[in-house]
C-alpha cells in the first residue's frame, strides 16, 4: 500500500510550523510520529497535501516539573514515558498507562500529543488526561489557549483543534503525595485497543475516600470523565455498596458500539469490571 | 513527483539518494538499496517483519517514510554479522536453537532483539516476550525464538547457557 502524494516540510521551529499551517492551508496536516496516519494515508482513508514534520523542533521534546505541575512536550514518545524518572516519581499511572500502548516498536515513535490530539476514541491517554484534569496547550498565530482534556473531545477525530493550531504540550497537576492510582485495559491481545479500559486516582485519608476521579476508554465516541461515580466514592469506605453504585453510575454514561471487541452490553459491564479493578489496585496503593 | 536528496548511514555506509517524500522505508531499503531482508509481512504496523534499527530504536519501516530518516544511522539484518562475517550472537542463538522455521519474521526478530539486549543485557524470559510482542511468528515458534535471544544473551554476557536445542 502506497500513500498519495504530498510535498513534504521539516520546520525547525513551532513559530515555523505554525507559519507554514497557515500558508499551505487545509490540505496540511502535521506530522508526529506517524504511527496513526502514515496507516491511513496507506489505505488512502487521508490524502494530505503536504506534512509538516514535527521531529526536528527540539523544544517539543521533553518532560518538565514546574509548580505543581507536570509539563509534557507534544512530540515526547510513549518510550519516553515509560523511561522517565520524574514521572516514575510523581506520576506513575502515566507509565502504566504507555505499557499497555500498542507494542515497543510503536512506542519508540508513537507521540503523546499524536496520542491525546487524534481524537482516536481507542487511544488510551485521552480518558487518563480527564482523569488527572490535564489541559492541553495549542498554539496558534494568535499564541496559546489552553482547553481541558475534559472540554477537548467532541466526537471520534473531532476535537477542539482548530486548522492553524498545533497541540504544543499537556500540563498535568501532580496529584497528592500518597495517592493511589491504576490503569486497567481489557484487550484481546497486545497492540490492541481497548475492549474498555479504566484509570482511577484515588486519595484515601483514615480509612475514607476523601477524592476520585476515574477516566473510561474506548466506551463512548469520545474519552469518558465520569465525575458522578467518583463523587459517589468520596466519603465512602469504599464498602460494596458504594463501589456498586459508583460503577452503576460509569456504566450509565457509556455508550460503546458493537464491533469485534464485543456487543455495547458487554462492553459498557466490561468498562464496570475495569473501573472496578483499578479501584481496588488504586486503593491498594493509596497511603492513609 | 518531485524528489528529494536524502543522506543516512545504512550498515555503516553514508548512503546518498532521492526519494519521492511518499517513499516508505521498507521500499526504499528493498528496492532502492536492494537490501531484502527486511520483509513487508502485514503492511499494516502489526507483524514486525519490516523492523529494522534507526538511531537506536526499533522502527517499523513500514509505517515510515524515507525522507523521516534522513539523517538517520540504520542497521538491517544485512548489517548484524561480525566485521569478520561470522554469525553475531543472535544469529548463532537462532541457529542453534532453532529460532526459525519458515524464517520470514526472523530480520524483524533478530533486529527487534538486538535492541532489547542493548536496552536489557540480561532479560527474564517474560521480558523477552513483552520485548518481542511488536512481531508476529506465523509458524508460531516462539519457544525457540525466546531460547535463541537467551542463548544470545547468555553468550553476550560470557554466562553458561545450558538449555538444550529440540
Amino acid at each position: 500500500m502506497i500513500p498519495g502524494t504530498f510535498d513534504y516540510h521539516r520546520p525547525a521551529t513551532i513559530a515555523d510550523a505554525i507559519a507554514l499551517l497557515g500558508s499551505l492551508g487545509e490540505e496540511a496536516r502535521v506530522l508526529a510520529g506517524g504511527h496513526s496516519l502514515i496507516p491511513l494515508m496507506k489505505t488512502r482513508l487521508a490524502s494530505p497535501e503536504h506534512l509538516i514534520d514535527l521531529a526536528a523542533i527540539s523544544s517539543l521534546k521533553g518532560i518538565s516539573h514546574t509548580g505543581g505541575d507536570i509539563i509534557i512536550g507534544a512530540m515526547t514518545t510513549q518510550h519516553d514515558l515509560i523511561s522517565s524518572d520524574l514521572l516514575t516519581k510523581h506520576l506513575p499511572i502515566i507509565a502504566e498507562t504507555s505499557l499497555v500502548i500498542a507494542d515497543p516498536q510503536i512506542r519508540y515513535k508513537g507521540t503523546f500529543g499524536g496520542n491525546v490530539a487524534n481524537g482516536d476514541p481507542g487511544n488510551d491517554m485521552p480518558a487518563l488526561m480527564q482523569c488527572l484534569g490535564a489541559s492541553y496547550v495549542l498554539t496558534s498565530a494568535n499564541g496559546n489557549r489552553d482547553v481541558a482534556a475534559r472540554e477537548f473531545y467532541q466526537g471520534a477525530y473531532y476535537t477542539c483543534l482548530e486548522h492553524g493550531e498545533i497541540l504544543t504540550s499537556v500540563r498535568i497537576p501532580v496529584p497528592a503525595t500518597g495517592h493511589g492510582y491504576a490503569y486497567e485495559k481489557l484487550k484481546r491481545k497486545i497492540g490492541d485497543y481497548a475492549t474498555a479500559a479504566a484509570a482511577v486516582v484515588i486519595t484515601m485519608s483514615g480509612g475514607k475516600c476523601t477524592s476520585a476521579s476515574i477516566g473510561l476508554t474506548n466506551v463512548s465516541e469520545t474519552p469518558l470523565w465520569a465525575e458522578e461515580a467518583g463523587a459517589e466514592l468520596v466519603g465512602t469506605i469504599l464498602d460494596k455498596s458504594s463501589v456498586d453504585k459508583a460503577v452503576a453510575a460509569a456504566e450509565a454514561i457509556t455508550n460503546p458500539a458493537s464491533d469485534m471487541r464485543g456487543p455495547a452490553e458487554y462492553r459498557t459491564k466490561m468498562a464496570g469490571v475495569m473501573m472496578r479493578r483499578a479501584l481496588e489496585r488504586a486503593v491498594s496503593r493509596a497511603k492513609n | 513527483m518531485a524528489k528529494t536528496h536524502i543522506t543516512l548511514n545504512i550498515n555503516g555506509k553514508e548512503v546518498e539518494a532521492l526519494v519521492e517524500p511518499r517513499t516508505l522505508l521498507i521500499h526504499f531499503l528493498r528496492e532502492q538499496q536492494m537490501l531484502t531482508g527486511a520483509h513487508i509481512g502485514c503492511d499494516t504496523g502489526h507483524c514486525g517483519a519490516c523492523t529494522v534499527d534507526m538511531d537506536d530504536m526499533s522502527v517499523k519501516s513500514c509505517m515510515t517514510f524515507a525522507i523521516q530518516a534522513n539523517g538517520a544511522n540504520i542497521t538491517t539484518i544485512e548489517g548484524v554479522a561480525n566485521p569478520d562475517g561470522t554469525l553475531s550472537a543472535l544469529q548463532e542463538g537462532f541457529r542453534m536453537m532453532h529460532g526459525l522455521q519458515c524464517g520470514y519474521c526472523t530480520p524483524g526478530m533478530i533486529l527487534r532483539a538486538h535492541r532489547l539486549l542493548q536496552e536489557n543485557p540480561n532479560p527474564t524470559e517474560d521480558e523477552i516476550r513483552h520485548g518481542i510482542a511488536g512481531n508476529l511468528c506465523r509458524c508460531t515458534g516462539y519457544v525457540n525464538i525466546v531460547k535463541a535471544i537467551e542463548y544470545a544473551a547468555a553468550k553476550i554476557n560470557g554466562t553458561p547457557y545450558l538449555e538444550a536445542a529440540e
